[in-house]
């Protein structure tokens, strides 16, 4: 038989252990979430197609069209559609994520459960999301009759990377968010404003060299920039300093906002 | 037996004040007051830091030990503010003490709510699914207990329906019927079967004991002294944070009901401010009683004190509840035969109710009155706790006293 052992601190050995036995509660929630978003919608999950179609050719006529920026020989759409994949992926679990204490309140303070479980729900469902809009970019590249190198193979680690940024980011501010709801106005400001200061609409060959370095620092830029690259082939350059550092940004963040997370977790019920 | 839960010197403590009077903090506030407390120490470094002095430590619970062996079903009483919400927060996990420790053997669910996680958008079948997930069953569990869930809730028709177009009564009934599914070695209930109508609730009760005879240990809350009795084989008594009472569930729930009568009974608690003061049971020759033969006639006497300000058209409302918290009768100036409205209240003194025969079953009541004229109201909860005996009103009888019913009425049989 199992013993519990309840004293103030508990160590981070039981953390792993309990993590794995909740893997079927972590299962209900994605499936909860992904279930209870189309309901009472005539055309269900076809909403999760049209949303980027739509973003994307607005995206294409504002940058492409109007104000005409350079994409090389890959068609615009490509260009953007591919940017814009790993930036939804990152600014629905951002968003999802750091709500996800506040608005699962009473569960957190009736029932318990390792509380990481749920913003990394949030980005699980994201992570669908994205799949269906890659499903929406294969169909595209065929549309327009072209052809990804083997460079594609660097995409999972690009998801890895993007991944790791949004959860820790996510971690970080969930953890926050339940003492401090600031957050929950800041952060559709920051979704919003990330949009025009990461490369999604734009290339980033656009940004002057000397600045290039400084723009890395916002870690989405690696990966965007990385997207595009594994996608459209040879025609796009891979600025390496950059990918460099997005790498470790992103590692640090996740591992910040994990520790920041398990650190303030004992508190949550009581403060929430 | 071994033990199955041992607490040591368990402690909680919040921080109020302060952090009370504004919850949701902001990020600047807290910024500002953090600053604040800087400049204060650049300024006066060895003066006692002055943001610490609002804030004000609170122990919920203090020192509490217990040791529970296995298959005990112990019943946790007190007042509300007593610690016993934060002791089962302790025991599930979802808050840390603040020092001392619990050893549990065995997989623990609480039921510290009812339906936590249900979503009203999802349908009952869907519902039941994630409930049970989220309070620790397995899919297998689930599926195994399915069409038990969906008979004990009676919501058959209506599985496929979203939760949010069920009668509150039906939710709630889905709801406990997840819960009361649970097989797990420690069950933890905090107040969940004050829910659904009182078939319903006897239903709970019943599918609850069923459980703790497969040798399940239940704690158990609740500010229903039947339910207690009923489901439970010990008791322990919290006040303040702290353990006062613990032993066989009658003496424990006694001691309990007899607190709380003085308590509000006494001269101590009376409201000086309020018109109504207090109200007694007593016999025909005065004299304060707490129990009365089933049958037999008394008197409730309401004492008022309106010297201050004279009330006009006041009604008087009695209502005896069972254990329970089921009315079982009230007693009103509305509907008495002589029907007195009292047009003035003036200076101190007492109202009588006086009953020839109190024809309630055997067992403990409780009391509360109230007073209301034009625009306002004043009321006393569990005034009087009064306990009837058993008598031959009825003449003798071979039934058990729980088998016959709220009421003796007084029948005749023509054969």
């Amino acid at each position: 038989m199992n013993e519990i052992i309840i004293e103030p601190n508990k160590g981070i050995k039981l953390f792993w252990k309990e993590l794995w036995s909740y893997r079927e509660l972590f299962f209900f929630l994605v499936w909860k979430d992904i279930l209870v978003r189309y309901k009472q919608t005539v055309i269900g999950i076809a909403w999760s197609v049209i949303r980027p179609l739509l973003t994307m050719i607005v995206l294409t006529i504002i940058f492409g069209k109007l104000a005409k920026l350079p994409s090389g020989n890959i068609p615009y759409p490509i260009l953007v559609f591919a940017a814009m994949l790993p930036w939804q992926f990152f600014s629905n679990t951002l968003s999802t994520s750091s709500n996800s204490l506040i608005s699962n309140q009473n569960m957190v303070s009736k029932i318990y459960f390792p509380r990481i479980i749920l913003p990394t729900t949030a980005m699980v469902v994201s992570l669908i999301d994205f799949l269906i809009s890659f499903l929406i970019l294969v169909a595209m590249m065929i549309w327009y009759n072209f052809y990804p190198g083997w460079k594609i193979m660097a995409l999972p680690l690009l998801m890895i990377l993007a991944t790791l940024t949004s959860l820790g980011a996510g971690y970080w501010i969930s953890a926050m968010n339940v003492k401090y709801r600031d957050f929950r106005i800041v952060i559709p400001f920051i979704i919003q404003f990330g949009l025009y200061i990461s490369p999604v609409g734009f290339s980033s060959n656009v940004v002057p060299e000397k600045w290039r370095l400084l723009y890395s620092l916002n870690p989405m830029v690696g990966v965007i920039d990385g997207f595009r690259w594994a996608i459209s082939g040879n025609d796009v350059s891979l600025y390496l300093p950059g990918l460099v550092i997005s790498i470790c940004l992103s590692l640090l963040l996740f591992v910040y906002g994990a520790m920041f997370f398990y650190k303030t977790e004992r508190n949550f019920a009581d403060i929430i | 037996m071994p033990s199955i839960i041992t607490a040591e010197n368990l402690s909680k403590s919040y921080i109020i004040g302060h952090q009370k009077q504004n919850r949701y903090i902001t990020l600047s506030g807290s910024m500002m007051h953090t600053a604040r407390g800087v400049w204060q120490r650049i300024r006066h470094p060895l003066s006692p830091n002055r943001e610490t002095i609002d804030l004000e430590e609170f122990w919920a619970l203090k020192d509490v030990s217990f040791d529970i062996k296995q298959g005990e079903r112990v019943g946790i009483i007190g007042r509300n503010g007593a610690g016993k919400s934060t002791l089962l927060k302790i025991l599930s996990r979802i808050t840390e003490p603040t020092s001392g420790r619990v050893r549990i053997k065995g997989h623990v669910a609480s039921l510290l709510e009812v339906g936590t996680g249900f979503h009203p958008e999802l349908t009952g079948r869907e519902n039941i699914y994630l409930n049970g997930a989220i309070l620790g069953m397995a899919r297998q569990e689930i599926r195994k207990n399915f069409d038990e869930i969906v008979a004990f809730a009676e919501i058959e028709n209506f599985l496929d329906t979203p939760v949010k177009r069920y009668s509150s009564g039906m939710y709630v009934r889905l709801a406990f019927a997840v819960a009361a599914h649970l097989e797990p070695e420690i069950l933890i209930i905090d107040e969940v079967l004050a829910v659904g109508d009182i078939a319903f609730q006897k239903k709970c009760l019943g599918k609850m004991e069923n459980v703790s005879r497969q040798g399940r240990t239940i704690l158990f809350v609740s500010h229903n002294m039947g339910a207690i009795r009923q489901l439970c084989t010990r008791a322990a008594m919290l006040d303040h944070g702290q353990i006062v009472s613990t032993g066989a569930v009658d003496s424990v729930i006694d001691k309990y009901l007899k607190g709380e009568s003085t308590s509000i009974n006494g001269t101590a608690t009376a409201d000086p401010a309020k018109t109504l003061q207090s109200i007694a049971f007593i016999d025909y020759g005065s004299n304060n009683l707490t129990s009365v033969l089933a049958g037999s006639g008394g008197i409730f006497r309401v004492h008022y004190d309106a010297a201050k300000k004279t009330l006009s058209n006041v009604g008087v409302t009695i209502a005896i509840y069972d254990l329970y918290g089921i009315k079982a009768a009230t007693l009103s100036t509305y509907h008495a035969r002589n029907s007195p409205t009292i047009e003035s209240l003036s200076g101190k003194g007492f109202i009588d109710c006086r009953m020839e025969e109190i024809p309630l079953t055997p067992g403990q009541y409780r009391v509360n009155v109230a007073f209301d004229w034009p625009n306002s109201h004043e009321g006393i909860v569990n005034g009087v706790l009064l306990t009837v005996l058993p008598s031959d009103y009825l003449g003798p009888s071979r039934m058990k006293a729980e088998e016959t019913g709220f009421v003796l009425v007084k029948h005749k049989w023509i054969i």
